[in-house]
């Protein structure tokens, strides 16, 4: 038996037929947590084995089960775990305990799930690489000298390696998509109010939700369908009620529209390749293909940059020394204790968007950065609209190519941000989006392609992608025979 | 040499009356021991999100009614970045680009004078906490109970030109906040502040001059004294040639002064933007005219009825229409056509205003109900009850109740009025006193006044003074 390539349903069957037990299933992937090389885990729930138990109990005493009885799921460290640590991967939060759970995790504990730990990450969700962390960085399970991106590298790295059967990623510019796609799992962003972001330690509040990844498209719509949702702490929580996601349908009919924009320059030309092949084969299982053009999409990048750096330099000054978090205890005035904690907690990368967030809204600038950032967050919803009066969704790369090397230097950081051409497009416009493994490219390494769907049509996307890899033969079917 | 006349402009900050705080269910109360009125949400705890209560919104749209303004259908809330150890979030959800209420007005009285002050907006925001700075141990402590605490500001364009038009402008939104139940607007708790904006301008010119805005201040009196001292130190510095700097102080009522907190060129850059964890407020289709509906007369409005068509004196007319207690009662027993407006006014500015005043009670902790004080000022009018015997009576139904006959008979107040009786009196007074009746024989007519006095009190203030001076002169004449 490979866990690695079992999914959430197969476990159930197990579980509810005896053939293991739920202390069994996490004492299986603790084991392999221990003899992990790849960081995925920045903390283990030292209650997990409890709960573990507590499933045994009611699978013993003939109880119903909840959808996620049993089944071990990992939880970014960025989402609120009562009395578990929750560090954001950095050193300012290094010993805080959450006195609440976050909205997603109650949902997961009352769908009987098992929290095994708190995933690695880039610090406060700001990278793309899961390097930025207080706690080393995330190798990837299909290549260790390589990223397993991010910035929930460690929840897809878990999933990918069977650290986790299922894991929740957040989701503010790509950070759920595009390490599913270098780790080869499926990953989804739900739309924006689908899921409470209560508890969820905030980056950029108007952008991020609270995101699905699995070794499965089913397994990642299971696992949306139990954290989506209506939630009264998070009044931007505005779905109506509580999503069923079903996966089925065909693609006959479907009509994918393709943007010119996202399939140009800065993405590898065998990225573009895999791509074009899957949807070349989709083709010919009854999509149409739409050839668009996004023109607004062109300034997505700078326009997502502006806005996520105002919204995080506002976030994070609460990290101020006072009441949790890291304190320095070099000061001699309010200001210095303000600085030195703020300065020895926080990380470059923080520190960077934290200084660009501050710029954009101060008084002279905000016109000519975050105003204009706004109205172009406009047009680009407005471009969206209209592209979808000719098609279901959207398709792209995920990611500009396939995982990169750890530790390669990048001293211009817009190089990297240009990055998250294909991804940030779907957060300022507050649609769903999935990322599910197509293919491989160089060395072997997973291709992830992304469907972009209209507001709370995550049904057609699970729909479109479970098609496609019930067809396709599976993931690591996909993977190992490179392509179609 | 140049006169000037000051400009002046009014930020007030009036906590409102809701069970919980604006963004959590914490309870919103003042007096409690230090942190134990706080949750995640309102002490900034990361991934804690606002929760906007709808009652703040609805006190603060009945403000805006009341003070004549437009109510936006649809406005939002923005974040105001800062750091401060009494903002836990490192900013203040406050509304700055589109507030729930935009261009309205508020009308004042003062010595005689009707002035229309403008209000440019009120908008809903969150308390601070609160620093408490221990001097001997050289530390300061936090207490984050008044954190989110809901708050409206109220801003006034800059329509004020003198301290005294600021006190009643600040009298009238406290009287109408409190007679709408809107906020307690109690001084000594905090519960309503002002920040105020002075500058001058040549008298005649419409060019205005450099503004300064002075903070902290906590009382009525406060702001008057603020506003008298910074208008003289403008004065000063423009009298010997120096130009205004803008600039923001903070006022010591203590001491008398303010003293510079931040010039213009380190002003706060609050990096204003749209709160992205709550939605729009979009308001009930029906709620503005629900409100309006059930508006009751305002104490503004009071006012001009009591001096206008009562003809009450301003300043005694105010102490009743700025007091809902007060207003009420004069209302209710004005309405029972026993005694005209202006006996009751001075039974309620005088000897129950007084009492209340001494004993620190509200009127319905006495036991005076609005019929018995009707019936008390009729009697007085009509004779029955001297106003001396009056104050006797009254100070029993405020503290036992009962009523107005029962009492007077019972304290064997009842006035004179038997012509027989009064004869006896005053005929034994003048036998007594042959000087004083001669000295009024001879025109010293204070003379009679002494005999009235001395009839008086041999009746112990019961007998009616008219009566009295009527028989005494025809008396006095008749022995002629």
């Amino acid at each position: 038996m490979d866990l690695c390539k079992m999914a959430v349903s197969q476990f159930r069957e197990m579980l509810l037929a005896r053939k293991i037990s739920a202390s069994e299933l996490l004492s299986i992937h603790l084991e392999r947590i221990e003899r992990s090389q790849l960081n995925a885990y920045i903390t283990l729930n030292d209650k997990a084995m409890e709960a573990a138990r507590e499933i045994d109990r009611r699978i013993s005493s003939g109880q119903e089960l909840p959808p996620l009885a049993g089944i071990p799921i990992a939880v970014k460290d960025n989402i609120s775990t009562k009395g578990l640590r929750t560090t954001c991967a950095s050193k300012m939060l290094e010993n805080y305990i959450p006195p609440f759970d976050a909205g997603v995790v109650e949902k997961l504990r009352s769908a009987g799930a098992v929290i095994i730990g708190k995933t690695n990450m880039d610090e406060f969700g700001m990278g793309s690489s899961s390097e930025n962390s207080a706690f080393g960085p995330v190798r990837n399970p299909r290549d260790p000298s390589r990223s397993a991106g991010g910035s929930s590298g460690g929840s897809a790295a878990a999933v990918c390696a069977g650290e986790a059967v299922l894991a929740l990623g957040t989701d503010t510019g790509g950070s759920v998509r595009q390490p599913s796609s270098m780790c080869g799992v499926v990953g989804i962003k739900p739309t924006y109010g689908s899921t409470s972001r209560s508890g969820l330690i905030a980056f950029a509040s108007s952008l991020e939700q609270v995101g699905a990844i699995g070794r499965t498209v089913a397994d990642a719509a299971l696992l949306q369908g139990v954290i989506s949702g209506p939630d009264p702490m998070d009044p931007t929580c505005f779905i109506k009620a509580k999503p069923k996601y079903s996966i089925q349908g065909t693609l006959s009919e479907l009509r994918i529209g393709i943007p010119k924009e996202l399939f140009g320059e800065g993405i590898s030309d065998l990225t573009k390749d895999v791509v074009m092949r899957t949807l070349s084969f989709m083709e010919r299982h009854g999509a149409k293909l739409i050839p668009l053009s996004l023109p607004e999409l062109r300034y997505s990048v700078s326009c997502y940059y502006m806005i996520a750096s105002a919204e995080a330099a506002s976030n994070l000054g609460r990290y101020d020394g006072i009441r949790f978090g890291h304190a320095s205890s070099e000061h001699s005035s309010l200001a210095e204790l303000f600085r030195n904690s703020r300065s020895e907690g926080f990380d470059r990368e923080v520190k960077r968007r934290i200084l660009l967030g501050t710029y954009v809204l101060s008084a002279g600038y905000a016109e000519k950065y975050y105003r204009r950032a706004a109205s172009m967050r406009a047009k680009i919803c407005s471009g969206f609209e209209t592209a979808f009066s000719k098609c279901h969704m959207i398709a792209s790369p995920t990611a500009t190519g396939v995982a990169f090397p750890l530790g390669i230097k990048r001293d211009d950081p817009t190089e990297l941000y240009s990055a998250d051409i294909c991804t940030v497009p779907a957060n300022l416009a507050g649609l769903p989006a999935i990322s599910f493994p197509c293919g491989s490219g160089e060395g072997g390494l997973p291709i992830g392609i992304q469907l972009v769907g209209r507001k709370f049509a995550e049904d057609q996307l699970f729909s479109a992608a479970s098609s496609f890899e019930s067809l396709s033969g599976g993931y690591e079917q996909l993977i190992t025979s490179g392509g179609d | 040499m140049a006169e000037y006349q000051s400009v002046i402009g009014l930020e007030v900050h009036a906590e409102l009356k809701t069970a919980s705080k604006m963004y959590c269910s914490c309870e919103n109360k003042f007096g409690a021991p230090p942190n134990t009125l706080v949750c995640p949400v309102c002490m900034g705890y990361p991934g804690a999100l606002p929760r906007l209560n709808k009652k703040a919104v609805e006190l603060a749209v009945k403000a805006g009614i009341a003070m004549n303004c437009t109510i936006q259908q649809n406005s939002y809330q923005d974040r105001k970045n800062y750091f401060y150890p009494d903002l836990p979030k490192s900013y203040q959800i406050s509304q700055s680009e589109k507030p729930l209420c935009v261009g309205g007005y508020l009308d004042i009285l003062v010595n005689g004078e009707h002035k229309r002050i403008r209000i440019n907006r009120i908008h809903i925001e969150e308390d601070a906490g609160k620093l408490i700075h221990d001097a001997e141990n050289g530390i300061t402590l936090a207490d984050y109970n008044r954190c989110g605490v809901p708050l409206i500001e109220i801003v006034t364009e800059p329509d004020i030109s003198s301290s005294e038009e600021a006190h009643a402008f600040l009298e009238t939104v406290r009287s109408t906040l409190k007679a709408l139940d809107i906020s307690d607007c109690k001084m000594q708790e905090g519960s309503v502040r002002c920040d105020v904006n002075v500058s001058l301008k040549e008298k005649g010119s419409e060019i205005l001059g450099t503004r300064c805005e002075m903070k902290n201040i906590n009382s009525f009196s406060g702001a008057v004294r603020g506003i008298e001292y910074e208008i003289k130190r403008q004065l000063e510095l423009l009298r010997s040639g120096e130009h205004i700097q803008q600039e923001t102080r903070r006022w010591d009522d203590s001491r008398g002064v303010s003293t510079v907190m931040r010039t213009k060129e380190n002003a706060m850059d609050y990096r204003f933007f749209p709160e992205p964890d709550l939605g729009l407020i979009s308001l009930p289709d029906d709620l503005v005219s629900q409100i309006k509906g059930s508006m009751p007369e305002l104490p503004g409005e009071k006012l001009f009825r009591y001096t206008e068509k009562l003809g009450l004196k301003e300043q005694e007319a105010k102490i009743i229409a700025f007091d809902k207690d007060k207003a009420e009662l004069f209302d209710h027993c004005l309405s029972l056509e026993r005694a005209s407006a202006k006996t009751l006014c001075s039974l309620i500015v005088g000897e129950i205003t007084k009492y209340l005043n001494d004993t620190g009670d509200q009127i319905s902790d006495t036991k005076l109900t609005s019929l018995a004080l009707a019936e008390l000022a009729g009697d007085t009018e009509q004779g029955r009850l001297s106003s001396s015997s009056a104050k006797k009576v009254l100070n029993e139904l405020i503290t036992s109740g009962g009523n107005v006959k029962e009492i007077t008979e019972r304290l064997g107040l009842a006035q004179i009025s038997d012509p027989e009786h009064i004869q006896k009196i005053v005929a034994e007074i003048i036998a007594q006193q042959p000087k004083s009746v001669q000295e009024f024989r001879s025109g010293k007519t204070n003379a009679l006044n002494h005999l009235i006095g001395l009839c008086m009190k041999a009746s112990k203030g019961r007998a009616n003074p008219a009566m009295v001076r009527e028989i005494a002169e025809k008396l006095i004449k008749m022995e002629e």
